[in-house]
């Protein structure tokens, strides 16, 4: 029994403290990780907040922006080139979005909506292999996938360049939606959809920014995935991690998906390195799910999610 | 009764919409005069919200026009509406309830805030000089509705009554040339239902705000307005001013007779 105690609560701190550099490399990993699962959450708030829709199909957002932009390469078009057009595909494909699937179905349930982003889902799938073909590509931004070590911790700089690129990212729309009457509009038409109608916001508009913007950044979690693992279906598969991360965040915040984000793939990281041999490991795989249920039971609206309540 | 400059400011001609099997508006035509305060009456289904919202775009009629200052804007939307200088209150409060009071109204003043969307992003020097002329004239609004104590509580904390004074403030906010009101006094006690009166006599009196609103309150009906509509089953009744209304046989068998509530 003691033993069983010490190699939970005691042996894995002692093993951290033996050797910090190795720890520090784990967090690095783990934010590496975690800010992918938060630039996949922040498309989800993104659009939840704007138009009320949990769109289903972000993480084949995800998937069909790396696709596209693998698939250009692979054809001879420059890096550069190639990813200014797939960031216009992005743009085309949230004004379709915006006119074929939520236009007809505006004022219908949000499980409607639900259901068609489902539809979306399969379709982009569907789409992207039917253009890019299904077996797995390799993703060259031009970025060596070199280490260095500094202070006895080894660094990956092609992950320290996407890290640095996503914080950039995160930082410009926190000014677009702060700073600009956008934000303001956008927050306007969260709370309101008929107030913000006859105040002049116009509905479409802001849709097809939110959606842009969202397609926008799952371009750049496709090319953080992408250069790391290849681009493959199973990058989808970062949306089904994005869930917890949104509960543990709240699903109208901001800020909350990226530290929501940022904690699951940090937590997952620790548990999986110094906790997983105690349980035969794969405590990656289920430690989001844990983290998201335990939040579900004692603080459903999330870290900063608002929390809901009614008037009688 | 103010009079007409130049041809009423907003004409509904002969405006019919159907939902389903149901007609909401049959054939009905009123025009509202510059400066001057309409109310809209009758019983319960008779289609008053109905024919707001057909003057503020959120439905279109299948068949009539609507003109403002003598152009036809039928099939307008919403937000374009707006743009025209058309402010709106809503029957049950739709207040942006997770922001403050003054976020509220700076926000109803989207509008009046030039420059390009997408523009301000990138160089935001003349958006930030904007916000400040635009925040001098929602502090106007809000001395002029005695709401300063409350500017920074967020709108959903407020007791109903404020709540549509709120929401009052942020149509005035967009400097409106038609202010629609729906049911602006519902559910307010006499001292507030006073307040707001005195409210709309003062838009109307000091901004010169052209002014139609519907209300069940006949007291206050008589009270503030120069002219009334009355609508029943989705026709219009009668329309006079108010002494001459109250004493229609139409209308009062609409109320008594035939009450349909």
């Amino acid at each position: 029994m003691t033993e069983l105690l010490y190699a939970v609560f005691v042996g894995p701190f002692r093993d951290m403290a033996s050797s910090p550099a190795f720890l520090v490399e784990v967090l690095i990993g783990g934010l590496f990780t975690g800010l992918m699962y938060s630039l996949v959450a922040l498309g989800f708030v993104l659009i939840f907040k704007a138009s009320g829709v949990f769109n289903f199909a972000q993480g084949v957002m995800v998937l069909f922006a790396a696709l596209t932009l693998v698939g250009l390469m692979e054809r001879g078009v420059p890096v550069a080139a190639a990813l200014v057009a797939t960031m216009a595909v992005m743009v085309a494909l949230a004004f379709l979005i915006e006119r074929v699937v939520l236009r007809p179905l505006v004022n219908q349930e949000a499980i409607i909506l639900f259901m068609a982003t489902i539809g979306l889902n399969f379709f982009l799938e569907g789409f992207g292999e039917l253009l890019w073909g299904a077996n797995v590509k390799r993703l060259d931004v031009g970025i060596p996938d070199r280490s260095f070590v500094v202070a006895g911790v080894q660094i990956n700089q092609l992950e320290m360049s996407a890290a640095a690129t996503a914080a950039v990212l995160v930082a410009v729309l926190a000014v677009f939606f702060q700073r600009t009457r956008i934000g303001r509009a956008l927050r306007a038409v969260a709370d309101d959809h008929e107030a913000a109608l006859s105040i002049g916001i116009p509905l479409k508009t802001i849709w097809l920014i939110v959606w842009s913007v969202a397609g926008l950044v799952a371009i750049v979690a496709g090319i953080m995935w992408g250069a790391k693992s290849g681009v493959q279906f199973s990058l989808s598969l970062v949306a089904l991690k994005a869930l917890p991360v949104l509960i543990l965040g709240g699903f109208t915040s901001v800020p909350g998906a990226i530290v929501g984000g940022l904690i699951v793939g940090v937590g997952e990281k620790l548990g999986e390195v110094y906790w997983g041999p105690l349980v035969g490991g794969a405590i990656e795989n289920w430690f989001a799910y844990v983290v998201a249920l335990v939040f579900l039971l004692f603080r459903p609206q999330g870290l900063f999610g608002e929390k809901i309540i009614e008037r009688v | 009764m103010s009079q007409a400059i130049a041809g009423p400011l907003l004409e509904v001609e002969r405006a019919s919409v159907r939902f389903g099997a149901l007609l909401a508006l049959s054939d009905v035509s009123v025009s509202i005069e510059r400066g001057e305060i309409l109310a809209i009456i009758g019983p319960n289904g008779a289609g008053k919200t109905t024919l707001l919202n057909v003057i503020s775009g959120f439905y279109h009629p299948y068949e009539g026009r609507i003109l403002f200052e003598g152009r036809d804007r039928t099939r307008l939307s919403p937000p374009d509406v707006a743009e025209l200088g058309i402010a709106r209150t809503f029957q049950n409060v739709a207040l942006f309830k997770g922001m403050s009071v003054l976020d509220n109204l700076m926000t109803g003043r989207l509008l009046k805030m030039g420059g390009h969307f997408l523009l301000d992003a990138i160089w935001w020097g003349p958006a930030k000089r904007q916000e400040l002329a635009n925040r001098a004239f929602v502090e106007r609004v809000i001395d002029f509705l005695e709401i300063q104590s409350i500017r920074k509580t967020p709108a959903g904390k407020l007791p109903y009554g404020l709540q549509k004074r709120v929401e009052l403030g942020r149509a005035l906010a967009a400097e409106p040339k038609l202010l629609l009101l729906d049911e602006p006094m519902a559910g307010m006690n006499v001292e507030e239902k006073e307040d707001m009166s005195r409210f709309i006599l003062d838009v109307n009196g000091e901004f010169g705000t052209t002014i139609a609103l519907i209300e069940h309150d006949m007291g206050v009906v008589m009270d503030i307005t120069d002219r009334v509509v009355v609508l029943d089953y989705g026709r219009k009744i009668a329309d006079g001013p108010p002494e001459q209304v109250r004493k229609d046989p139409a209308v009062l068998d609409a109320y008594l007779g035939a009450s349909h509530d």
